[in-house]
């Protein structure tokens, strides 16, 4: 069957803050993206982002600030004046109601024949294939099935905008890579422009166009995926997106190239930055685990002695952790099969260690 | 329940029932007997020997008794509707939290503290005759005569209203503010305002919390005694049923046809309850099938 496309906006911006009480959720926080995208906002529980969509769609009201849409002020509309979608992490169908009455809700409500609401509902629920759940009640259905619904109930309306809170959180792994791929899929094919909410850095990275890192209600850092995942602001970010090992040194020597080598602990470390440091700085270098090369050039740059404490298999990789000869504790996910006790040499590539501000929050954006 | 491969009762089957005991000769001694007890009074009259209908018969052609009836639905059906739809407006504008909730939930719900009786003491101080309201709007000069407030059917209303409304109250906002928040966010975000969202989405998710409070507060309604007693006219426009039963029992010394009255009540609570049951039933396909049409 022929897909439907929607139209969508082609422009969002706003920014936002939101009180409860004497509590900040939101500071300042503010965005502006072009349509047709998959922004996500990412961040642990409690960082704003739920409060963030919700604000969006209409359903809490902000403490102050505004939100633009194709040029046009939205933020005193209501909810079902806004045109949107939205999917929650529960679902949220209509206990209530069959399939069919769920997914028709949102026709019914614009008067639409009941001709047509048939075949936009059998056009969605083959969609999301789920032809033939017609008759059945949430009740009936497995949690990836009713998510299924309750994404099928928001799209037949043709969103400007799909706002997903969390839309996988409450499935197991396996649905929630199948899942993910047929969000992205519907995202594409209708060419919505969708908002995603998510703590989850993989869904965050394997979906998205635009990922906004948000900790606290303030905005850490947007970026494209490749940018937040290579190349994150600070430690906070770096810590989301894998990096596990963390060592503080200063700058010796600050290169071409946003080169820097710096030393710190007995250690002399070379890397890259984003940022601009000078020499003498505190900084702290960064790598993940499976980034480390165990052996290698002894001699070259960034090779330490270390020895091996703790081995975990993990089936393709283990994950290792080996204590350096200049005292640090390095974690190390390789295809070597190591050995506890074992004296290994392990080289952290220059092209992979970053430099960071040496506090959480520095190198806001 | 596990059970031994020879077929016979395990020991944990015997603990368990051992376990019930208890409670079940409770039940039998509490409520099973006097219950079966009052029918079988009901149906041997005093003055006669053996089994007879002869009390229901006398009851159903006796107008000064026969009334009851008719004067008990017309306390217990309008207080019962106005009790829920006044709970229901409060439970479901306070379903997310509202500002000094603990407060104005206390307030609200004070009088279930207090008993009848205190209840009934200050509703006469403060709406009868020379109470506190009467005296304010004669004192302004707003009416010539006081209010008759009390001592009537105004009064029973009023009554049975401040006893049943904190609970009714309270029941339904544990109901309505145990429905996922979300379930009304989504309704909103596909295009459903306020009201729709009440009428198509809300409601037919209340109606069993709904027909529970209509159930319960009629029944308690049916069953109003001293609040007849002390603020109505308990010889004339509001003796009900109860008061009936207990006349004949108290003041008449005739338990059989007292046993009997209070039989009668008890068929009309159920068919009551049963009516209410019906009606949810109805109610909640309803709004299942009327997505489809329109």
């Amino acid at each position: 069957m022929k897909e439907p496309r929607c139209e969508t906006i082609d422009s969002l911006r706003f920014r936002i803050t939101k009180r409860f009480g004497a509590k900040t959720v939101l500071r300042d926080f503010a965005l502006e993206v072009r349509g047709k995208q998959f922004i996500t906002f990412l961040g642990p529980s409690g960082c704003g982002k739920s409060t963030a969509l919700n604000i969006i769609a209409g359903l809490i009201p902000a403490t102050e600030g505004e939100v633009w849409i194709d040029g046009k002020r939205i933020d005193h509309l209501p909810p079902e004046k806004r045109e949107f979608g939205m999917v929650f992490q529960n679902y949220a169908l209509f206990p209530h109601m069959t399939v069919f009455a769920n997914i028709a809700f949102g026709l019914q409500l614009q008067r639409r024949p009941a001709a047509e609401i048939a075949e936009r509902v059998q056009q969605i629920l083959d969609l999301v294939q789920l032809l033939g759940y017609e008759g059945r009640y949430p009740g009936q259905l497995s949690g990836g099935q009713q998510q299924r619904i309750a994404i099928a109930r928001a799209l037949v309306l043709c969103p400007r905008l799909m706002l997903l809170d969390e839309p996988l959180s409450n499935l197991d792994a396996k649905l929630r890579i199948e899942m993910r791929a047929e969000i992205k899929r519907l995202h594409t094919n209708l060419g919505l422009t969708s908002i995603y909410v998510t703590h989850d850095q993989v869904e965050a990275l394997s979906l998205s166009d635009w990922v906004v890192v948000m900790r606290e209600g303030l905005l850490i850092q947007a970026g494209t995926p490749q940018e937040i995942h290579d190349q994150p602001v600070n430690i906070f970010v770096a810590d989301f997106m894998g990096f596990r090992n963390f060592f503080p040194t200063q700058v010796v020597v600050v290169g071409p190239d946003r080169d820097v080598e710096a030393a710190g602990n007995g250690m002399k470390i070379r890397g890259k930055t984003r940022h601009t440091f000078a020499p003498g700085a505190s900084v702290v270098a960064a790598i993940r685990p499976n980034d480390v090369v165990v052996g290698g050039d002894a001699a070259g740059p960034n090779a330490f002695r270390a020895k091996v404490d703790i081995v975990e298999y993990l089936g393709r990789e283990d994950e290792v952790i080996v204590t350096l000869e200049t005292g640090g504790r390095l974690w190390v996910q390789t295809a070597v099969r190591l050995a506890p006790g074992e004296n290994v040499t392990v080289v952290l590539p220059p092209d992979r260690v970053i430099f960071l501000p040496p506090e959480e929050y520095g190198g806001t954006e | 329940m596990r059970r031994s491969q020879t077929g016979e009762p395990s020991e944990l089957d015997l603990l368990a029932i051992a376990c019930l005991l208890p409670s079940l000769l409770y039940i039998l001694v509490m409520f099973v007997y006097p219950f079966l007890y009052g029918i079988y009074l009901s149906v041997h009259p005093l003055k006669m020997d053996g089994f007879s209908l002869a009390n229901y018969i006398a009851f159903f052609t006796d107008e000064y008794q026969y009334k009851t009836v008719g004067i008990t639905f017309r306390l217990a059906v309008p207080n019962t509707i106005v009790v829920v739809a006044i709970s229901l407006l409060f439970a479901y504008n306070m379903r997310r939290g509202i500002w000094l909730e603990r407060t104005v939930t206390t307030i609200l719900v004070l009088p279930i503290s207090l008993g009848v009786i205190l209840l009934s003491q200050g509703i006469l101080g403060f709406y009868g005759g020379k109470g506190w309201l009467n005296q304010l709007i004669l004192g302004l000069g707003l009416l010539e005569e006081p209010l008759v407030l009390t001592h009537n059917f105004t009064g029973v209303m009023l009554s049975l209203f401040m006893q049943q409304f904190p609970f009714c109250f309270l029941m339904l906002l544990g109901y309505i503010s145990g429905i996922d928040p979300s379930i009304e966010n989504s309704a909103r975000t596909l295009g459903a305002n306020p009201w729709t969202v009440f009428r198509r989405i809300m409601l037919p998710l209340i109606a069993p919390g709904l027909a529970i409070a209509f159930a319960l507060v009629f029944v308690m309604s049916f069953a109003t005694f001293p609040s007849a007693i002390m603020l109505g006219q308990p010889s004339g426009s509001t003796r009900t049923i109860a008061i009936a039963a207990y006349a004949q029992a108290f003041e008449m010394f005739d338990m059989s046809y007292a046993s009997a009255i209070a039989v009668i009540m008890g068929l009309f609570q159920l068919a009551g309850l049963l009516l209410i049951l019906l009606l949810r039933k109805r109610m909640v396909t309803a709004a299942t099938m009327g997505v489809g049409k329109r």
